[in-house]
């Protein structure tokens, strides 16, 4: 290894009363792709931010390149060569994907834009992630989200970034987006661009990283080499306590048919869909992004309008609504926390309840107490931890809202709960909690169609799991007769097995 | 933080416009004092009067504000209210004048029974009026899915436009066509003395706490902060937010029905199509000081109520001290921005 090109010595920054970050260390060196490791709250968000310059740090030093770097803003992160990658991307969406990229560094003679100048530089950032294929003139609004994530990644390069910080890059990506991005990060490692990569897989950690940092509870947990050092080695650094399960199951059976799509189709997709749930059954539903995974799932409930086929629950057909739907036992949990699933400056108890505010009224007057009462018993039930029931959803950790989301379906007493993404971006800790409660739901005789984007998780939680492909059902088979490469080789709809083999370590636990 | 502190510090903060209201009262009221003093007459802000004109004055914005506080929680706005106000009022004068020569027999035979009914057919006239103002914008809004500054920005105009039609070329006169009764409905010094402040000032504030109470108990009160607060998480937990819109700006327009009988009692009897031009911005106003946020979710009642107040002391105080109507414009555009200033401060605050 060479100097490192980052270090950070010691960094400490209190917010009132928790200790956010306590004597962090770490180096990263040219050419490496470091892991930041850690459960939500450890602390990983704190350090990036004092990274970016977005947070003062109250203690320690960091140094750029062997010279010392002080951050006072966002802009200082940008002239030391620091750039950072969201989760949630910062795009303008009605900009070009070269406005995007240039965005702050136009270049311009006395305020007139050079077109000219900047699109050979586009091209050329976009040529060296291997995308040549972007169009300069697309808005950023047509692309998927694995193409914008490009367009970020673009962005960074025209600054010069010496220093590419991931912040859960895959987490909504499918899989085919996760290799290419990977791709692409191989390239900057190669490019001599040091990486900081945050992420929950620990798979694709493995997969991807040459070093690791562990974060728990503000402390460096750990740190070194991922060569020699085992996964199980790494989930004990992360939870302080070691993991004997991460994917928990319940014992549940399937018993009779509870929901029914039949020549099920949208506006545009899904196309045709058959399918059936039954009591007591988990099936995961498999695809990549713009498989229509998600466009089933909102179909059925209503939300977006269907062209033709049918739905049937427990035997009677429904005319999607989500009023009706709901009324019929079904609950929708949005792979959007932020903006659907949770109105986040309401309340938890507002969140978790409105769906189902009848218990609590009387010719239209609610009786708050006894609705408190039931929240309490609720945010018991799930572990969700707040001050109360009262707090706003937005002062939440992702985990506790994923769990107020997964609440309101449970006090709705949905008989059917359509699951998108449940897990995204929330910690291993509450992924666990959340297999478990799906279990659960299952072994009390209720539905659950699961789509996730993350194979192993399908393949251990699931009984039966069903891959989409452009729009129409590929194939549906019990989750034992799937592996992730089958997984993908029916959603990428791709003939000759193991030509695109999965860049994800198969890690299927026994059950 | 401790719960019990964090809790003190939330009321604080809800308590936030009165307290504002408190602080430009002594204010005000310590200037004028101070100028009384040196111009050697007795001071007269801190006093009964005083606090009736204020108080009767301001519960015209105020019971406007009632309804645009609603709108501003279900994440819409309501440029139409000031033109609306006054196209009720036009149609409450309309109903008196037009009323009174159908109802002469009537009259002559019964005096009380005959006006008893005349008001109400035109004070109900004025409040329909109100009401189906408020679906208009509402069912454009929901069935034409546009945005509700523009469909108010047309609404505007057009009820202005309607209520020039009604009117003809000049304003509606019902000069000695309407009771006492009506007419001393905004009187600051109300007739019986036991009722303190005019009969307009009670019927806000018991409004007031119906509509407070509606937003923190009722089903549907729940659902005006759901929509706002995010409209894709309302619709996914089943809220039909269509209806729930429309229900809220026809109540909004019930409330510019009762603001635009205050204005017709404030003219002594005359609706004028052209008098509320600009009276949306007052309303407007009155509810952002209070707190609400024009991007939906949040606004109260008592805020709002506050926020009115301020600008009617801001309004009253300045004439006793003797300051010009263009320094009022200035404070009061300064107070707006301040107030929401201070607020994104408490956010900032809260959330680090």
């Amino acid at each position: 290894m060479t100097a490192p090109l980052l270090g950070m010595h010691g960094i400490g920054k209190r917010f009132g009363a928790t200790q956010a970050l306590d004597d962090v260390s770490f180096q990263l060196g040219a050419g490496r792709v470091m892991a930041l490791i850690g459960e939500n709250g450890a602390g990983k968000s704190t350090l990036m931010k004092v990274l970016s310059g977005a947070c003062p740090a109250d203690r320690g030093q960091m140094e750029v390149a062997g010279r010392p770097y002080r951050p006072t803003g966002p802009h200082s992160a940008r002239d030391a060569g620091i750039a950072m990658i969201y989760q949630e991307l910062n795009l303008a969406p009605d900009l070009s994907v070269e406005d995007n990229i240039m965005l702050g560094q136009e270049h311009q003679r006395q305020g007139i834009l050079l077109r000219s100048r900047q699109r050979p530089r586009v091209l050329e950032a976009l040529a060296r992630l291997g995308h040549p294929e972007l169009h300069p003139e697309t808005p950023v609004r047509q692309l998927s989200v694995g193409a914008r994530q490009l367009v970020e990644i673009a962005r960074a390069l025209i600054q010069q970034a010496s220093v590419i910080v991931f912040d859960e890059p895959t987490s909504s990506l499918a899989s085919q987006d996760v290799t290419r991005l990977f791709e692409v990060i191989s390239r900057l490692r190669d490019d001599g661009i040091g990486i900081v990569y945050i992420s929950h897989f620990l798979e694709e950690v493995r997969t991807l990283c040459d070093d690791y940092t562990v974060l728990r509870d503000g402390q460096v947990a750990g740190t070194g080499s991922l060569q020699g050092t085992s996964e199980a080695d790494i989930i004990s650094m992360m939870v302080g306590r070691s993991v004997d399960e991460l994917f928990p199951t319940v014992p549940h059976s399937p018993g009779d048919a509870l929901l029914d799509l039949s020549g099920l189709c949208g506006r545009a997709i899904p196309r045709d869909i058959d399918l059936t749930l039954h009591q007591g059954e988990i099936l995961g539903v498999a695809g990549l992004v713009g498989a229509g995974r998600t466009e089933l799932l909102r179909c059925l409930f209503g939300l977006d309008p269907i062209a033709s086929g049918t739905v049937c629950i427990g035997g009677i057909t429904r005319t999607p609504a989500p009023r009706t739907m709901i009324n019929a036992g079904l609950s929708f949990v949005s792979e959007d926390r932020k903006d659907e699933g949770l109105a986040q400056q309401r309340s938890i108890a507002d969140n978790i309840t409105y769906s189902r505010l009848k218990p609590y009224g009387r010719l239209g007057w609610l009786n708050l107490r006894r609705r408190s009462q039931a929240v309490s018993e609720c945010m018991q039930q799930l572990e969700i931890k707040a001050v109360s029931g009262q707090q706003s959803v937005w002062e939440l950790s992702g985990g506790n809202q994923q769990k107020v989301a997964l609440a309101r379906a449970l006090h709705q007493n949905a008989q059917v709960l359509l699951l998108d993404e449940p897990t995204r971006g929330i910690d291993v800790g509450t992924k666990a909690e959340v297999y478990r409660l799906i279990g659960e739901q299952a072994a009390d005789g209720k539905g659950v169609l699961f789509v996730s984007s993350y194979a192993p998780e399908l393949l251990a939680v699931c009984d039966r799991v069903a891959v989409l492909a452009r729009g129409r059902l590929q194939e549906v088979r019990p989750a034992s007769e799937w592996t992730e490469e089958s997984l993908l080789n029916c959603a990428t709809g791709s003939t000759t097995a193991g030509s695109s083999t999965s860049m994800i370590e198969t890690t299927r636990p026994s059950r | 933080m401790t719960n019990g502190r964090k809790r003190i510090t939330k009321l604080l903060w809800s308590l936030g416009p009165l307290l504002g209201l408190v602080v430009v009262v002594l204010v005000f009221g310590l200037i004028e004092y101070k100028v009384a003093g040196d111009e050697n007459r007795p001071a007269r802000f801190f006093t009964l009067e005083s606090a009736q004109a204020v108080l009767s004055y301001t519960s015209l914005v105020g019971v406007a504000a009632l309804g645009m506080t609603l709108i501003i929680i279900a994440g819409g706005i309501d440029l139409s209210a000031g033109t609306a106000i006054a196209l009720t009022a036009t149609v409450t004068a309309w109903f008196y004048r037009e009323g009174f020569a159908y109802t002469e027999t009537w009259r002559a035979d019964s005096p009380l029974l005959g006006t008893v009914t005349l008001s109400l057919v035109a004070i109900l006239g004025g409040m329909i009026t109100g009401c189906l103002c408020g679906f208009i914008n509402g069912g454009l809004i929901s069935l034409l899915r546009l945005v509700p500054f523009i469909v108010t920005l047309g609404t505007m105009t057009a009820f202005q436009g309607i209520g020039r039609t009604i009117a003809g070329d000049t304003p509606v006169r019902a000069f000695g066509k309407v009771p006492d009764a009506v007419l001393s409905l905004q009187q600051p010094y109300p007739d019986p003395e036991w009722l303190v402040v005019s009969p307009g000032v009670w019927i806000m504030l018991i409004l007031g706490c119906l509509v407070a109470l509606m937003l923190r108990y009722t089903v549907f009160g729940r659902h005006v902060y759901a929509i706002g607060s995010n409209e894709a998480t309302a619709r996914l937990c089943g809220i039909n937010v269509v209806r729930t819109r429309i229900w809220v700006y026809t109540l909004a327009g019930l409330f510019v029905g009762v603001a635009g009988l205050y204005q017709f009692t404030v003219l002594a009897g005359e609706g004028d199509p052209a008098s509320g031009l600009g009276l949306e911005l007052q309303v407007i106003a009155a509810v952002v000081i209070g707190g609400g946020s024009l991007n939906g979710g949040r606004g109260s009642i008592l805020g709002t109520i506050s926020g009115a107040c301020i600008m009617g002391v801001i309004q009253h105080g300045s004439v006793l001290i003797g300051v010009a109507d263009r320094y009022q414009d200035i404070l009061i555009g300064m107070i707006i921005i301040a107030a929401v200033t201070l607020d994104q401060f408490r956010v900032r605050l809260q959330s680090s």
